[in-house]
């Protein structure tokens, strides 16, 4: 299925089989190209194989942006425990929705990069741990996962050689937090969403105590075009630093929002304005974040000359994350989208340490409080001083992905906040229609 | 407590699909299927999942309390999700939430007095480019605008009426 | 042991262990990072961001309290930066929280009052609306206010990890978080309290304890539980002449954070309304009310009399009166009264334990060696139930130094949980459980033996024997009932031994024996009840009783001497592993006397006083440092509230072991003797119903 028109600018590596007939179906795989790449890597050391992710320069698109060769290469050698392969499917990064797109277009390709990297750690068992809302992917991944056993894709003797590996879907109930690794592994051990001190990474303690390759689906379904095609084809497409195509998520006011597989390093105003047809009802822009709410936003002026790669937005202060794009029209109340961001944030905090469970709570309230018109000028100075203070201090990054965006909101538009002062009505919503309909959480 | 065939037979493929001794893994999934055929998560699943996968009540109980989407207390035949996060809001989706509430009369996590419908404020569900997006139930709905949601709700209505 | 590492923390030189956490090195110089949830033994957290310190080269602020020592790491836990952090730590954990400390029960004691003391900001910048939830009452004693918790998870975490039940959780998400009990609304489990002591701040309250006073307006008498045979201290707040409360806050004693619920509560027994407050004397067959004086020279008059014809005496003593006192008494039998009459309920069989040991060394086990040793073994006893603090370190001993647990019982038992092997044996199985584990024994490089009274007897010798062809360090620990029961063994109240387990010459009758005597003259109870459950046969025997209360035994007596419990005197105890710890006054209770002191009086009216010496407990325990086996303790150590372990004998006892004197009560968490049918707060716990 697809919901949005491709775009001519779209380089389509990892969504090549959108569109076709029944994509999702190991038939249409296999006529594809399908498992060719496994076929490859069965033949290969392991060594090879993460060599050849690291020449890649595939970098994880689930939002931190590690290098994922890197990342295979911690996973210890000796260890004799069991090995374990995760899929991150939680996708629940306000702004961010591609990997859902992937496993209802191309189940089979997510497959095929997780016996890549099983190959590449001799792993033998995977879990796909998809978000809850996201049920009707679990009928298609079961039903891909059930094909690939009859294929003799999964299960023992894999094409004949020794290699065993099964596959298993698992439901998530309704966490953002659960997108975060180690809550990740919590969740998929039956435990309440809260992070794991951290070290040891999960690619030595991971799943079930043991040593785990844990990816976003969006990387691990680069692999098979990497090792199909080779690590250095798949760099080139990208930025020096970066490679590949980065599915962008384009949200917000546009003419034609919609997912899009662009090169790393596509420029920004290009993006905006042709891939996403421009503002729609002809207004301004203002202002976008580039890569899910966690990340500073951006401003119209800094959209000059600035590209969507992970260096390029590093230099602005910001972050090119899972590659949600919500783009904001010139009537956007700034002052409404902190809070409806906090919002969020504190509706999602596990709890678990004091700065984030309590900072984004009084954020919450704080902006709410200021939005309905009832904000006195220290509160601004307030409201960036808290998320200072949270900033850096969290037990883990759900507190920093709070802060940046709220600091950056106050930082760059400060004006908007000034103008709800004084017990005046947001200017953007002059009968603050807001205020009706936010439910106290 | 008896569980239909079919969850019989999901709780029995899901005690196998983690190592050994990790059943506890189970718990999350177990507690997500029984809800959807039970419409809620009761005291009595608590303590049969916990049977299940050997470990305490509570232990079920600290887990269910924690994600959203498990629920206590019954939901509507059809729970209406209307995402407000920041891209849906961006088109729309907070009016969409409005609009809905007023009509079904009912506010976040209520159900109507006859229990066809219930209504909850989420967070994104994955549909930011396609916004706003809601969820019936598990079924996504694309470019959601008030009309289309009166006529949706209708239908569902009508499609029951038989 | 691996080379230490080096690092400075605020300048100064550390040398730690490696793995050592930078919260523990700061300690080590005297730098005390803060923290609310780290607390040591239990599972690490890094929740509470107060311990944030600075690193070098580190890019942002790192928690201590989850940072192993690296070599040349430079910290520093007091600057700007850090106490910033500190602060506004701080302040959001006050947004929610409630700012009433002066009618919080903590008050006083709240590390959330001292932490903003030291680091708090002056006001805060919080004016939103605070959550609140309504406080709840989880059990008698357990109540919780979910809006002080600061969501530290100590309470947790010493439920299931310390105490091995679980019973309590986190539930919700986010900011209404909060603790929940295993029950929907209520707890269902050993009711120990360890969960209200180990709250930093207000949020769990204990039943008895709260509103009653304020911390400072308390004595704080830290003394020996006079429950089980364990021996863990106890602090108990006083107020004017009460008992508060039981706690063991500081952590001082033998038993660390652990109290169970008898050590932590069980004290209401003191003022019972039911108390004795007056002497007794049986006037026209009913006992009235009589002075001290007057009772004494009674007792006296009709001691001598008997003595002067060399008429027959029985004493029964005590398990839970002190070593003094016992000492004492049988000093007095022996050699004032001239009987060797004189005997007391035996519950474990510590007499054949030392006699088939004998010629080794270091083969009795202490506490800390339960916890230290690298496996153990436990026959025929429901630790958790019957012995909880020896049950809390063999706990802790897996889970800090993954022990290897062995179990051989007829039931199931809390130790399953944790063990490495468990047999389940008919009644009288147990040795033969035991010889069923020999290969997996083996293969363990020490073991510690803990069993219970089915093995007696014949069964001690080949559990040694057993124990000695494992060919490893194997110690032993033979179970015991009360608090002084070991130390009443070690003190000669039995007939058959003198103190020190020298054979007496001519052995006299045990208790029953003196039960079905017909020609007993007088019977002398001193703490004991041994008519709760037999009858006497000499139907005019004189009796005289010393007792709390007014138990069966006292309603026969013909004098009742109203005695002072063991949290009213002084005087040392001897616990079930042989360690003696010294018990200090607590409160008072008008018109009852230590036993010590009431013996001392009758031998004083006698006017046999010098035969015996003076009834000052200190200058009987120095006599008996100087004359038992094994009790030549450091003072030192015993002075300052320490335990000194002891080894009473080292060599045969050749005397005929009473196997079938053997019994042990059974005591669960929730009984305790004659003194739990007295403590109401035992009696009013769910559990203590069930069980
Ligand atoms: C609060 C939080 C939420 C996250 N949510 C997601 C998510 O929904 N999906 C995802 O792939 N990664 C998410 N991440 C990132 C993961 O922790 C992890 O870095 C990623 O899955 C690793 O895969 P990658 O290297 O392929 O990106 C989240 C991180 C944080 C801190
Ligand atoms: S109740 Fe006390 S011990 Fe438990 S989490 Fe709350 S503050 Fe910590
Ligand atoms: S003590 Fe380190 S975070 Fe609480």
């Amino acid at each position: 299925m697809l919901y949005n028109e491709p775009s001519p600018h779209e380089v389509k590596v990892l969504t090549r089989r959108f569109g076709l007939a029944d994509s999702a179906s190991i038939k249409t795989y296999l006529k594809t190209d399908g498992y060719v790449a496994f076929e490859k890597a069965l033949k290969m050391k392991p060594e090879e194989i993460i060599e050849e992710v690291k020449v890649s320069n595939l970098r994880g698109r689930g939002g931190a942006g590690f290098p994922t060769g890197l990342k295979w290469s911690f996973v210890p050698k000796t260890s004799p425990k069991p090995k374990y392969i995760v899929v991150n499917a939680d996708e629940s990064e306000p702004g961010t929705c591609k990997d859902r797109l992937l496993i209802e277009n191309d189940p089979h390709q997510l497959i095929e990069g997780m016996l890549i990297a099983a190959l590449s750690v001799d792993a033998h068992a995977g879990y796909i741990y998809i978000r809850g809302e996201y049920r009707y992917l679990i009928d298609i991944m079961d039903k891909a996962i059930a094909e690939a056993y009859e294929h003799g894709y999964l299960g023992r003797n894999l094409l004949g050689s020794a290699f065993h590996f099964d596959a298993f879907t698992h439901t998530g109930a309704g966490a953002y937090e659960c997108g975060e690794e180690s809550a990740l592994l919590e969740s998929l051990e039956g435990k309440r969403g809260v992070p794991r001190i951290r070290p040891p990474f999960p690619a030595v303690v991971g799943a079930f105590q043991s040593p785990t390759i844990l990816n976003n689906v969006e990387t691990f379904c680069a692999a098979p075009a990497i090792l199909r095609d080779g690590g250095a084809a798949f760099a080139a497409l990208g930025v020096p630093k970066a490679g590949g195509t980065k599915l962008t998520c384009l949200s917000g006011h546009l003419n034609k929002p919609g997912v899009y597989e662009l090169p790393l390093g596509f420029p920004v105003k290009k993006m905006i304005e042709e891939v996403g047809g421009g503002i729609r009802n002809g207004k301004k822009l203002k202002a976008f974040v580039p890569g899910g709410s966690s990340c500073p936003v951006l401003t119209a002026a800094e959209c000059e000359g600035l590209t969507m790669d992970y260096d390029a937005l590093a230099k602005v202060k910001s972050m090119l994350g899972s590659g949600g794009v919500v783009v904001m029209d010139e009537d956007t109340c700034i002052v409404k989208v902190a809070l409806r961001v906090m919002r969020f944030y504190a509706h999602e905090s596990c709890g678990w340490c004091i700065p984030c469970r309590e900072g984004t709570a009084w954020l919450r309230k704080l902006l709410q409080r200021f939005h309905d018109g009832h904000g006195q000028r220290s509160d601004i100075v307030l409201i960036g001083d808290l998320a200072k203070n949270m900033l850096g201090r969290t037990f883990c990054p759900l507190g920093d992905a709070a802060a940046m965006p709220t600091i950056s909101f106050v930082e760059k538009f400060r004006d908007e906040f000034e103008a709800h002062l004084d017990g005046r009505p947001c200017p953007y919503e002059p009968a603050n229609r807001l205020a009706a309909h936010l439910v106290a959480q | 407590m008896t569980l239909s065939p079919h969850l019989e037979a999901k709780f029995a493929k899901l005690l196998t699909s983690y190592p050994p001794g990790r059943q506890r893994s189970a718990m999350i999934p177990m507690l997500m299927f029984a809800q959807d055929e039970l419409g809620q998560v009761t005291q009595e699943l608590v303590e049969e999942v916990a049977r299940r996968i050997g470990c305490t009540p509570l232990q079920v109980e600290e887990v269910l309390t924690y994600y959203s989407m498990l629920h206590k207390k019954p939901l509507g035949k059809y729970h209406v999700q209307i995402c407000t996060n920041i891209s849906c809001m961006l088109t729309g989706g907070a009016e969409l939430w409005e609009h809905a509430s007023g009509k079904l009369r009912i506010g976040h996590r209520e159900v109507a007095a006859d229990g066809f419908f219930s209504l909850e404020e989420v967070e994104c569900i994955g549909a930011c480019s396609w916004a706003p997006a809601i969820q019936v139930n598990y079924d996504f709905h694309h470019h959601v605008t008030p009309e289309k949601l009166d006529r949706l709700l209708a239908g569902l209505r009508s499609a029951n009426a038989v | 042991m691996a080379a230490p590492v080096k690092l400075t923390i605020d300048g100064k030189a550390v040398e730690a262990a490696p793995g050592t956490l930078v919260i523990d090195a700061a300690k080590l110089v005297g730098i005390n990072i803060p923290s609310f949830c780290y607390y040591e033994g239990l599972t690490l957290q890094a929740a509470c961001r107060m311990c944030l310190v600075e690193v070098e080269k580190a890019p942002k602020l790192l928690a201590a309290c989850t940072l192993p020592v690296a070599e040349g790491m430079v910290v520093r836990t007091e600057t700007p930066v850090v106490a910033e952090a500190r602060k506004y730590t701080l302040e959001f954990l006050l947004t929610n929280h409630p700012l009433d400390c002066p009618v919080c029960d903590k008050g006083g004691e709240c590390e959330l009052q001292d932490m903003v003391f030291r680091y708090g900001a002056g006001e805060s910048r919080y004016s939103e609306n605070k959550l609140h939830v309504d406080e709840k009452q989880w059990s008698p004693v357990v109540f919780y206010d979910g809006p002080r918790c600061i969501l530290c998870f100590r309470c947790v975490r010493i439920c299931s990890e310390g105490m091995g039940v679980g019973a309590l959780g986190i539930v919700n998400r986010g900011a209404v978080s909060e603790i929940a009990p295993n029950h929907g609304d209520h707890l269902e489990c050993d009711e120990c309290g360890m969960c209200i002591d180990i709250c930093p701040v207000g949020a769990l309250t204990s039943g008895t304890y709260r509103y009653k006073t304020r911390p400072w307006e308390m004595d704080h008498v830290g003394t020996i539980c006079t429950h089980c045979s364990n021996g863990c201290k106890t602090t108990l707040g006083v107020r004017n002449g009460q008992i508060i409360r039981g706690n063991n806050r500081d952590r001082s004693g033998i038993n660390g954070e652990f109290l169970c619920i008898k050590g932590r509560y069980g004290f209401d027994f003191t003022d019972h309304p039911e108390r004795l407050q007056s002497p007794l004397m049986r006037v026209n067959g009913k006992l009235e009310a009589a002075s001290w004086s007057v009772a004494l020279a009674a007792v006296a008059k009709k001691f001598s009399e008997v003595r002067a014809r060399h008429g027959s005496f029985g004493v029964i003593g005590s398990t839970h009166t002190t070593n003094e006192e016992n000492y004492y008494l049988q000093k007095f039998a022996r050699s004032v009264l001239g009987t060797n009459h004189i005997d007391h309920h035996r519950s474990g069989d510590v007499v054949t334990l030392l006699d088939a040991l004998s010629g080794t060394a270091g083969s009795l086990s202490t506490t800390a060696d339960l916890y230290e040793r690298k496996a153990v073994l436990v026959v025929g006893a429901d630790l958790s139930s019957q012995q909880p603090f020896l049950a809390f370190q063999i706990r802790a001993n897996y889970r800090h130094h993954q022990a290897r647990v062995y179990v051989v019982t007829e039931n199931e038992v809390r130790e399953d949980g944790i063990a490495a092997a468990t047999v389940r044996v008919d009644k009288g199985g147990e040795l033969a459980g035991v010889h069923s584990l020999a290969e997996k024994l083996k293969t363990e490089s020490e073991l510690v033996i803990v069993f219970g009274d089915s093995i007696k007897g014949e069964a001690v010798r080949e559990l040694v024997a057993f124990g000695n062809s494992l060919g490893i360090p194997v110690k032993y620990v033979a179970l015991v009932d009360y608090s002084n029961s070991r130390g009443a063994l070690d003190m000669g109240l039995v007939p058959e031994l003198l103190p020190g387990y020298q054979p007496s010459n001519q052995p006299g009758m045990t208790v029953g024996e003196m039960l079905e005597s017909e020609s007993l003259e007088v019977l002398w109870v001193v703490g004991a009840n041994p008519l709760e459950s037999a009858a006497m046969k000499a139907k005019d025997a004189f009796v005289v009783v010393q007792e709390m209360f007014l138990t069966e035994t006292a309603q026969r007596a013909d004098i009742v001497l109203p005695a002072a419990s063991a949290y009213e005197k002084t005087g040392t105890v001897t616990n079930v592993t042989g360690e003696v710890q010294r018990l200090k006054t607590g409160p008072s209770t008008m018109g009852a006397k230590p036993d010590l002191e009431i013996i001392g009086l009758i031998a004083r009216d006698m006017g046999l006083a010098a035969a015996v010496g003076p009834w000052i407990a200190d200058k009987v325990f120095e006599e008996i440092r100087a004359t038992v086996k094994g009790y030549s303790v450091p003072m030192a150590i015993i002075s300052a509230g320490g335990a000194a372990h002891t080894m009473p004998v080292n060599g045969r006892i050749p005397v005929e072991s009473r196997p079938d004197l053997i019994h042990s009560s059974r005591d669960n968490l929730f009984t305790s003797g004659t003194l739990g049918r007295y403590s109401k707060m035992l009696g009013s716990v769910m559990e203590g119903r069930q069980a």
